[in-house]
């Protein structure tokens, strides 16, 4: 590749501080520091050996389920009449989301550095269920951190992680949700830094996090462009993918960001950005500093976190990956956002229409197309990412659905 | 740009020295539990034997700290703490005492929404002698330690039992003021200090640099500092401190008329095991 070919790609960021821009770097605890590196030097090392990529590949075939088809929705396409509209099926993966992807490569990563037990985050229970598994599957001891809010919320999950052998923290310093999850999971690994792993579950955290996820989150974006080309003969003209942390649409985004294609993160606007009340920190908040990395937050005028809200456990985070703040600064990326409301509709249709139970986090991002593709032409292809099953969302949504004469 | 010149740590510690004795720096967060209570308790401390005092910024997300100081930093912002009323604490306190140093201890959200070069300016003129900034590492070291540089004002690196010899040429490289010796591996307030290792890793330290060394995290007893003040250049205590305030207060998290004298009690007993005095 030539020089100007390097300097044209969106694709070689971050640099080997792990910035994006202004945004990412490793703003931790001096005491977390030696961690951080040693999970920097083994994350280059296994990058650059082919034969970690091999035995990752060997678990996303046979134990993932990889490669996860590419769908036409057919019906929804009719029913909208307007562009044609296409699944990245990742909800069909092992345990019901995109999350494995990363957990199996970290996973991986941790068993090269020899480490034998493994410490995760978890809001919804997503991740923690994928973290759990593969611990499980290697032999990890697992330990999974988790708002006392949320443990309760996410039942179900708790019960698979338990009966996985991971064992749950709950914690209730600050809000008790995923965000102090999260510094809680940063604190116990400070005091357990010999033996354990942190497998963060986002494109978060401090470098290499944002770019070791990222990449192990890439596949469904690779796998996206094979499929396309064997589908359609080119690319599609439209991305859309919904964003908390934004793992699952980093890996949809980032093999095609140097191509000609529109590409679009969808936020969680709650109840509404204009109400305060919802988790879209590009569209809401602004740059701040937070779980090592620089990033959009969501903070009050004094540069305190404030919560987030959304419907979506999944999405309730005030913070969003760093390189989803340099694709939203440089305008690479257009990022909008979708009510709880309209979330909970694009949920109902989709269930009805494709027989397909969306995760609450892709319903939004199934939400903001319904409000796009009437108006495209019919030979204009989105491709969407169905990033996780709704089966975990039932409890919630079903009294809600019910309310509004959806059921 | 204005620049620090007051060297008030640096005063302390040659004072110090050639009194053959060693420092006690006492933490509590600013606005915890209340504006009036905390700036009564910091007034009170170089009375009851604090040499310097460690003044923490109050932040939502105190990734580094144990549920002591997490819970004083939530009760300094819910009783309505911000930067820029910890800012005005230090210049009323500088109103009658012009001798004993404040480092501001915090996160690096606050400041950075503050805007770093309006932060340092304020930071000197309010009277504060210097910064911990947990979440800064040297990699960061553009951020807010060099600007600080510039403007001569200390900026404090904390070293810890996992810091390796070869990190630690890192870590001091930029370092000013004093080390922050973090004794355990782990967050604020949680374990005691191991002496054994402490005085293993502090004359390492002093191989490695002429800067005092203060140690903190774990020091919870008179005694503790004791031991710590016969090898470092002054021990620091904070979770001890802000659970004395929590545990006067009323049932709605409010100050009691003891709140203040109980506090300052504890202060002057931790002060008592310093070493030569």
């Amino acid at each position: 590749m030539s020089y100007k070919e390097i300097a044209n790609t969106l694709r070689n960021a971050p640099d080997e501080n792990g910035h994006f821009g202004i945004f990412g770097g490793q703003y931790v605890a001096e005491t977390l520091m030696p961690l951080i590196i040693e999970v920097c030097d083994a994350w280059r090392a296994s990058k650059n050996d082919p034969s970690f990529w091999s035995e990752l590949e060997y678990y996303r075939q046979h134990y993932i389920g990889r490669p996860s088809p590419l769908y036409l929705a057919s019906r929804l396409t009719e029913h909208f009449n307007g562009a044609k509209l296409y699944f990245k099926r990742d909800e069909l993966n092992h345990t019901g989301a995109h999350k494995i992807n990363n957990v199996m490569g970290q996973a991986l990563v941790a068993r090269r550095m020899g480490k034998t037990k493994i410490i995760a985050e978890t809001g919804a229970g997503q991740h923690g269920v994928a973290t759990a598994t593969a611990c499980a599957l290697f032999n990890l001891e697992c330990e999974v951190f988790m708002g006392a809010e949320d443990v309760k919320r996410q039942k179900p999950n708790v019960d698979r992680m338990r009966l996985l052998g991971a064992k749950i923290h709950p914690v209730t310093s600050g809000s008790s949700t995923l965000k102090d999850a999260m510094n809680e999971a940063l604190r116990y690994w400070v005091s357990k830094a010999e033996t354990h792993f942190y497998i963060i579950g986002t494109v978060a955290g401090p470098h290499p996090y944002p770019e070791m996820v990222r990449d192990f989150q890439c596949v469904i974006g690779e796998e996206t462009k094979e499929q396309i080309m064997a589908a359609e003969g080119r690319l599609p003209d439209t991305l859309v993918a919904c964003i908390g942390g934004g793992s699952n649409a980093i890996g949809l985004f980032h093999p095609f960001l140097d191509d000609q294609v529109k590409i679009i993160g969808v936020e969680a606007a709650g109840y509404g950005v204009e109400t305060g009340l919802h988790a879209a920190s590009l569209t809401g908040g602004r740059p701040g500093v937070l779980h090592g990395n620089r990033t959009y937050l969501l903070q009050n005028e004094d540069g305190q976190i404030t919560e987030a809200h959304s419907i979506s456990a999944g999405l309730d985070y005030p913070g969003i990956g760093p390189e989803h703040s340099w694709l939203f600064e440089n305008g690479r990326v257009d990022y909008v956002c979708a009510t709880d409301q309209e979330a909970l509709e694009a949920f109902a249709l989709c269930s009805r229409l494709e027989g397909i139970i969306p995760a609450l986090e892709p319903a939004h991002a199934l939400a903001y197309i319904a409000t796009i593709i009437k108006t495209l032409p019919k030979d204009h292809i989105i491709v969407m990412n169905m990033c996780g099953r709704g089966d975990k969302d039932l409890e919630a949504v079903l009294p809600l659905l019910e309310k509004m004469g959806k059921l | 740009m204005t620049k620090y010149t007051s060297d008030r740590l640096k005063i302390l510690f040659e004072k110090l020295r050639s009194k053959d004795t060693s420092a006690l720096g006492i933490f509590i967060t600013a606005g915890d539990p209340d504006f009036d209570t905390s700036l009564k308790i910091m007034e009170g401390l170089p009375e009851e034997g604090a040499d310097m005092i460690e003044f923490g910024m109050p932040f939502s997300d105190p990734m580094a700290d144990g549920p002591a100081i997490q819970a004083s930093s939530k009760r300094a912002l819910e009783a309505g703490g911000s930067l820029k009323k910890t800012l005005d604490m230090v210049r009323i306190f500088r109103e009658k005492n012009n001798s004993t140093p404040i480092i501001l201890m915090g996160y690096y959200n606050p400041i950075y929404n503050f805007g770093v070069q309006k932060f340092l300016t304020e930071v000197i003129e309010a009277g504060a002698d210097g910064l911990i900034v947990v979440d800064l590492p040297p990699e960061e070291d553009e951020e807010l330690c060099i600007p600080a540089k510039e403007c001569n004002l200390p900026f404090v690196r904390l070293t810890a039992p996992t810091t390796s010899n070869e990190r630690l040429t890192t870590v001091l490289q930029n370092a000013t003021g004093f080390i922050y010796y973090v004794s355990i591996t782990g967050i604020t307030g949680t374990k005691d200090v191991p002496i054994e290792l402490v005085t293993h890793a502090v004359q390492n330290l002093k191989e490695h640099s002429n800067l005092p060394i203060a140690v903190g995290f774990g020091i919870k007893t008179r005694e503790h500092v004791e031991q710590v003040t016969r090898i470092a250049d002054a021990a620091i205590v904070g979770s001890e401190v802000v659970n004395a305030i929590a545990n006067t207060l009323d049932a709605n998290g409010k100050a009691k008329p003891e709140t203040i004298q109980t506090t300052l009690s504890l202060v002057r007993d931790l002060a008592a095991g310093v070493r030569g005095k």
